[in-house]
């Protein structure tokens, strides 16, 4: 069939399947719709992200030392370039339980205003990565 | 469409395919780095329709098209992007134009059968796919 075998040519112009792009776009409340060009360009611009994010942060990492790429690189990348910062949240930098622990110390002796019931919470999350609290 | 928040994540074996492609021979990816890379994926695919809806919003247009996404990809500071996916497209369109070029010669041989009946034996081989274009083929027409 002459549109199965057109597919398999569509496959080598973009790998990212185009059915999940959309499902992710239309996830977006105010999107109504989306044409095939659209999709398109937003699959393959996907892809030349994932290249761009992965070398940008290779050649700028530490893991290059080791012929890897870690983590740490990736979030030292958001952290650093600005046309990366649109991942500080989800890409935030890891710290010690530990580091965190002594943080929180820190921010209680600088600041006694704060608000004694919240700290349980935050505390549960420690050794994750922790983003928000972090940064100030 | 998204039921569940898997829904939203990019196959990981594709994502790895496309990093592995992208960094020199050998370079070992943690897989944690492989999984942020993918979570980075899909918030760039939600930044990004974000901004070409504004386009799309700002020219009072509901659908949206080739241009907003373009100029996402500028607002951005992805202007890098602008070149390759330019050409990229130029190839989809004449691949996509073959294909349509294809679908209307077999209707005229079914000739004068439903046009949903000749999309039933589409699906056969590549569900998803052609399922994606059905839906496209009545917003393809204001390019």
């Amino acid at each position: 069939m002459a549109a199965a075998r057109l597919s398999g040519t569509e496959n080598r112009l973009v790998s990212l399947p185009l059915s999940r792009i959309r499902v992710i776009m239309k996830s977006s409340p105010e999107v109504s719709s989306i044409n095939q060009d659209a999709l398109f360009l937003t699959a393959k611009a996907t892809e030349l992200f994932v290249q761009y994010l992965a070398t940008y942060s290779y050649k700028h990492g530490r893991g290059k030392e080791k012929n890897a790429l870690t983590y740490t690189d990736l979030s030292h990348t958001a952290e650093e370039c600005e046309t990366f910062q649109f991942l500080a949240d989800i890409l935030p930098k890891k710290i010690l339980a530990s580091k965190y622990l002594k943080m929180l110390e820190k921010e209680k002796r600088d600041g006694e205003v704060r608000e004694d019931n919240d700290e349980g919470e935050e505390e549960e999350d420690e050794d994750k990565a922790v983003g928000d609290s972090v940064g100030s | 469409m998204a039921e569940r928040p898997e829904d939203l994540n990019l196959p990981n074996a594709v994502i790895t395919r496309i990093i592995k492609e992208a960094l020199p021979d050998g370079v070992n990816i943690s897989k944690e780095a492989r999984s942020a890379i993918s979570r980075a994926a899909s918030v760039f695919v939600l930044y990004a329709t974000s901004c070409a809806n504004n386009f799309a919003m700002k020219g009072k247009r509901k659908t949206l098209n080739a241009g907003d996404v373009l100029s996402a990809m500028e607002e951005m500071e992805f202007q890098r992007f602008v070149a390759p996916l330019k050409e990229s497209l130029e190839v989809y369109r004449r691949e996509q134009k073959g294909k349509k070029e294809a679908r209307k010669d077999k209707d005229k041989k079914a000739d004068s059968e439903e046009q949903d009946k000749s999309r039933e034996e589409d699906n056969d081989d590549d569900d998803e796919r052609m399922e994606e274009e059905e839906q496209n083929d009545e917003e393809e027409v204001d390019n």
